[in-house]
């Protein structure tokens, strides 16, 4: 102990100075806290992260054009789009080189299809050309500008070429254009035509329904969680069966179970023309609607709403609300001053679960939501599974992510995420 | 400890079946059809050759997962079933082998070569038609009263035929049907739908019982909707109906005027490594002969793709009943048949597809 | 102390309302369904209010008053609407038997506090009103499958046999074919395999980060979060396309460079996939748990000799199961009823039972889905049941009076 008769720096036990003794530990600690991360998060970048990012780079990766045609897009920028005169020869010699390596390789199509996106026709064009481009002799039989052209007249076409200068750059804001109901032309960046406007209008959809799904999950899981958690036990347990029985179920078997129960001939229609309290022919209509998709939806999130509620819920004590009451509180000001704002973490909880949830959710709105329940989610899948436009997919699918994040943002900032608590 | 057990039962059962016997994936719808398929090729296949057969029911996502596993190098599937539209986008994105279909596949019995026998239904040089089915409709006999349809039009005549009908989600079929109600001439059609004028006319047309319709996207929907009674008349694929109608015995029957057309077969996916296309292209010539493509009208209603097998096919399995006359390809059901047109639709299904979503949305 | 409060008989002027209103309301529906709803009304209020009377005043025998209600309605029932309205008829009169001498013997008071006010007291029931009709509104769907799994058809309706109750429309078919169908079978046994273990790998090291996470000082914590909770939020179908690519190099290399099998293979790459989707779950509960945990216990038991993976068995890890369960739930929810990720990272061998649900409802709608959902529900309730009745047991045990 003569070292508290020393007038330096504070020593730990084992005779190093304290500060630099707290700071290793807290090193340790930072360490050993990370050596508990280290795996899951190596696991889920990895396998998740990197690979999502590189889906979702799809959106702006636009490299087939140069790579297909590399001699023509070189031809392409000495080509004024806006003169309204066609190319010359050098960029049609250029052309047919390009594409005899292509249908050599099998990619002519390829580009077909994607230049189709942006300019219908295209696809046939490429792979009807294709067939007789093939006999053609780079070396020996130009000139070729006329020769295209005979062959499909869409080479004699200035929009053709247009449409290929346009698109002709490796990385493209074109599909986030389309995403946004506007497209890439020569002049810029433009709006869709009217009759082909859709994905705003299902963007703002997706995220009305989603409110309101969160808001109608709100309402019916508040009681509900109240009741559970002021039962005693034994009664609330066996309740919880009840709240867990559907989520157990599969979900297609529950958004099956909803189309029996709402159609026009299902169990509730017949049930209420049974009671006589709907005529036989003004049965109410309560599927292929918005409404069809918030109760089905409703009900399949309610659980993820109900159980983070019930689980804050639990932990608020009693006597709280009693001291409340026993001080001349109303029910209604104890409610409201006291018991309701230790519950807010169990509804912001469940209210990002059930939103971000409800947000992806595409099989049930496709089977309950008719043409005026689809979600954003629905052309996602249909450009991934159908039309392969995966550029335009990852384009939409990177907008909701944006969205999805701001709006998480916004509730931090407002609510703060250490209020959420959940289990 | 049962979990580890099983994983270890069924690894060893594979390292066994590998040292045995060739193995390969083969991919299609599902259900039924798949029924039929394993019935009409895989059994005999594999009595034949000792190959095993996985079957994999992905085809509805099969044009995304070939995509992806093209892109990653690594292709498990050796067979594809796909409908003709899907086969030519796969064909057009490389995804799908070149067929040479004179030397690749087996010739008719009397000798025509399979280009000859198949006809108009090589479609695209990758695909392999296996059979032809349409897309028609299906009315509640019940429903209709004392004047069933018997024309497409029906459809649109609300006066006469009050109710819901179903249609699918999306513009193809409904589009043609549209424009045949609304005056344009069969053989006119797609030069009208080419044009945005004609595309306005179509919607208009369909705007005319927009209220009545109930959209679907799976083919079980319609034959669902029917025994509900909650359309009174739908379209989906023939041998669905035929399940409602003579399987099911529901009160449904069939509407033939104007059917679809529309093709399913094979495809081999590109870029197999040389040992397992062969054994693709032995399947296939083995699966596409006459024979064969007869066999499979015995377990489900669509007609072979081989002209030569047309005359081969005999009764339902099961159910005992004459197959013929429930071929799409029928004399009798075939008097105003309508032909799918695969280039149109490649050019224009992103662009009408848009403006169908976009009107279906309003 | 509920069962304290002095209950005492009601006079005539709050029951007979009361029951007459509820007896106009069931009126109404049979008003309807006759033709006349006014008429229907007063007569419903006139006859439940004309029981109430004799009940209160002539007959004084509330077991003779319970039958006589029960079988009358179910008669009048049984007249009106065939076997249906039997059904309706008994149990309307066995509601009606209850909520009588329920109101006139002011039984509702007997499990109350003393000191509620009535509006209090019918506040109380009114809200255990509404919840029971939220309860309803949860489960009526999956009661609907129930009926409809026993269908004789191949469709989900409810065919005219089955409304008559005649066991023609019933059949145990589906059952049959759950039972003997391979593709059903092998998928359900997938789904037993494959939702288990990824469970287990989202809550071993989900809970392990969540500890990490929890702790002081740990540097870009939000971002780490972000990230762990990004399967979440990102469209299920382009993380299933994602994923296909990373777990199609991984299968390459298991397979190629270390010789594994494909099969094994297979269910390796399914169950990481469905891992991750679990994780974000995870994360959430837990830390949530971990937010209100003091760490001077772990302190504490370090303090007195503990080592840090007992510390974590014997200190934290009791304190925050309820969390870890919560989570382990979402988890095994999300594999065992996950279709989309499965379908692009799976192959046929690792069909799991939505991959099957989802092939039976597209290419043939077939009520086998509906008899599984009715197998899966029945085990569920006998799990949930037996877990019940264990923690009872052990509370037993323990001394403790039930909660």
């Amino acid at each position: 102990m003569t070292d508290a008769t020393q007038s330096g720096p504070m020593l730990a036990a084992d005779g190093t100075p304290l500060k630099k003794s707290l700071a290793r530990s807290l090193r340790r600690r930072k360490l050993r806290a990370l050596a508990l991360i280290a795996p899951l998060l190596l696991f889920v970048l990895l396998s998740f992260v990197i690979p999502i990012m590189s889906m979702l780079f799809r959106s702006v990766e636009n490299s087939i054009v140069a790579d297909t045609l590399p001699l023509t897009v070189v031809e392409l920028r000495n080509w004024d789009a806006d003169s309204g005169e066609l190319p010359d020869e050098a960029l049609y010699a250029a052309f047919t080189k390009d594409m005899i390596t292509a249908i050599d390789e099998k990619t002519h199509t390829r580009l077909g299809s994607r230049l189709n996106y942006e300019q219908t026709g295209m696809s046939s064009m490429f792979r009807r050309s294709g067939r007789q481009i093939k006999k053609l002799d780079p070396e020996t039989d130009g000139p070729f500008k006329d020769k295209l052209i005979e062959i499909h007249d869409g080479w004699g076409d200035v929009e053709t070429w247009r449409t290929i200068k346009t698109h002709a750059v490796p990385i493209t804001n074109g599909y986030f254009l389309n995403a946004i109901d506007m497209r890439r032309t020569p002049e810029g960046a433009q709006a869709q035509p009217e009759d082909k406007q859709i994905l705003i209008k299902l963007f703002g959809r997706t995220l009305m329904m989603s409110l309101i799904i969160t808001a109608s999950c709100i309402l019916l899981a508040y009681p509900v969680s109240y009741l559970l958690a002021t039962l005693p036990m034994r009664v609330s347990n066996l309740l919880m069966i009840l709240v867990l029985l559907p989520f157990w179920t599969s979900l297609l078997v529950r958004t099956s179970a909803w189309k029996v129960m709402l159609q026009q001939q299902g169990v509730i229609n017949e049930t209420l023309v049974w009671l006589g309290l709907v005529a036989d022919d003004a049965r109410l209509v309560i599927i292929n609607n918005q409404f069809g998709t918030i109760i089905a939806m409703t009900h399949i999130l309610l659980p993820f709403m109900i159980l983070p509620m019930y689980s804050v819920m639990q932990t608020i004590p009693d006597s709280y609300t009693r001291a409340a009451k026993s001080m001349g509180a109303t029910n209604w000001t104890t409610f409201w001053r006291i018991y309701f704002p230790q519950s807010i973490p169990g509804i912001g909880a469940g209210s990002i679960l059930v939103f971000i949830l409800a947000i992806g959710y595409y099989i049930t709105p496709e089977i309950v939501g008719g043409t005026k329940g689809v979600f954003i989610s629905n052309r996602i899948a249909y450009h991934i599974s159908s039309s392969l436009n995966w550029g335009l997919a990852a384009a939409l699918g990177t907008i909701l992510l944006a969205v999805v994040l701001l709006l998480y943002w916004c509730y931090d900032k407002i609510v703060g995420i250490d209020n959420v608590k959940l289990g | 400890m049962k979990v580890k057990t099983t994983l270890m039962a069924s690894a060893v059962a594979a390292v066994a079946g590998g040292a045995m016997a060739e193995e390969m994936t083969i991919v299609s719808w599902g259900g039924a059809y798949s029924k039929s398929q394993l019935k009409a090729y895989h059994e005999p296949y594999s009595e034949k050759t000792g190959v095993t057969i996985l079957n994999d029911d992905s085809s509805a996502e099969a044009v995304a997962k070939l995509r992806a596993m093209n892109e990653a190098g690594n292709i498990t599937w050796d067979v594809v079933d796909v409908v003709a539209a899907d086969a030519i986008r796969l064909c057009d994105e490389g995804l799908a082998l070149e067929i040479d279909f004179d030397s690749q596949l087996a010739a008719a019995p009397d000798g025509t070569p399979a280009s000859e026998d198949f006809g108009d239904l090589l479609v695209s040089d990758c695909f392999i038609p296996q059979i032809v089915y349409s897309t028609t409709f299906g009315y509640r006999t019940d429903l209709v009263g004392d004047n069933p349809p018997t024309e497409i039009c029906a459809v649109f005549d609300l006066e006469n035929y009050p109710g819901k009908r179903s249609l699918e989600k999306r513009p193809i079929n409904n589009m043609e049907w549209a424009l045949l109600c609304d005056g344009v001439a069969k053989e006119d059609v797609y030069d009208v739908l080419a044009t945005p004028e004609g595309q306005d006319q179509a919607l208009a047309k369909l705007g005319t019982i927009k209220d009545n319709v109930v959209w679907w996207s799976a083919g079980a929907d319609t034959p669902q909707l029917l025994a509900d009674g909650e359309v009174i008349m739908g379209s989906t694929y023939n041998g669905r109906l035929f399940s409602v109608i003579e399987e099911q015995k529901q009160p449904v029957a069939m509407l033939w005027d104007a059917q679809v057309f529309d093709l399913d077969g094979w495809i081999i996916p590109a870029g197999l490594s040389e040992e397992r296309q062969q054994r693709a292209l032995d399947y296939i010539m083995f699966a596409t002969d006459t024979q064969r493509l007869a066999d499979q009208a015995k377990y489900i209603s669509y007609g072979p793709a081989r002209a030569s097998s047309a005359p081969l096919v005999g009764q339902h399995a099961d159910l005992g009943i004459d197959m013929a006359p429930h071929m799409p390809t029928d004399p009798e059901n075939a008097k105003n048949t309508f032909l799918y047109n695969y280039e149109f639709w490649a050019d224009y299904r992103d662009d009408i597809d848009a403006k169908f979503q976009a009107w279906l949305a309003q | 102390m509920a069962a304290l409060t002095p209950i005492s008989r009601k006079p005539m002027s709050v029951v007979l309302p009361a029951v007459a209103i509820a007896g106009g309301f069931l009126g109404m529906f049979v008003g309807a369904g006759q033709g006349s709803v006014l008429l229907g009304i007063l007569i419903g209020a006139a006859l439940m209010a004309g029981l109430a009377w004799v009940y209160m005043n002539v007959l004084d025998n509330e077991s003779v008053a319970r039958w006589i209600t029960i079988l009358g309605l179910g008669g009048l029932g049984l007249l009106f609407a065939g076997v249906t309205g039997l059904i309706v008829g008994l149990l309307a009169g066995w509601f009606f038997a209850f909520f009588i001498f329920w109101l006139y013997e002011g039984r509702y008071r007997q499990k109350l506090l003393p000191y509620m006010t009535g509006q209090q007291v019918f506040w109380h029931y009114t809200f255990r009103v509404i919840c029971g009709a939220i309860f309803v509104f949860l489960i009526t769907p999956i009661l609907v499958v129930l009926p409809l799994s026993f269908n004789a058809q191949d469709f989900f309706t409810f065919t005219p046999e089955m409304l008559r109750l005649d066991p023609e429309g019933y059949s145990l078919k589906h059952y049959r074919d759950f039972f003997t169908n391979n593709e059903w079978q092998r998928s359900f046994k997938n789904s037993l395999i494959i939702a288990p273990i990824a469970t287990f790998i989202s809550v071993s090291l989900g809970t392990l980060a969540a500890i990490g996470l929890s702790q002081s000082h740990v540097p870009g914590r939000r971002a780490i979060m972000g990230i762990l909770i990004s399967p979440m939020i990102v469209p299920l179908i382009i993380s299933a396309t994602g994923m296909f690519f990373f777990y199609s190099d991984i299968g390459r290399f298991l397979e190629g460079t270390l010789g594994m099998d494909k099969n094994f293979v297979g269910y390796v790459k399914v169950i990481l996939a469905h891992a991750v989707l679990g994780i974000p779950f995870v994360i959430i509960t837990v830390t949530a748990t971990l937010v209100g945990f003091d760490q001077s216990l772990t302190r504490a038991a370090a303090n007195m000799g503990a080592g840090p993976v007992r510390t974590f068995f014997k200190i934290q890890m009791p304190l925050i199961l309820p969390g870890v369960i919560s989570g382990g739930l979402f988890a095994f929810i999300t594999s065992f009823d996950e279709v989309v990720v499965v379908l692009f990272v799976g192959s046929a061998s690792q069909k799991t039972l939505p991959w099957q649900m989802f092939t039976g409802l597209r290419e043939q709608i077939s009520p086998t889905i509906l008899a599984v959902a009715t197998i899966l529900v029945v085990i569920s309730i006998a799990l949930l049941t037996t877990v019940e009745l264990l923690r009872r047991r052990s509370e037993r045990l323990r001394g403790l009076s039930p909660a």
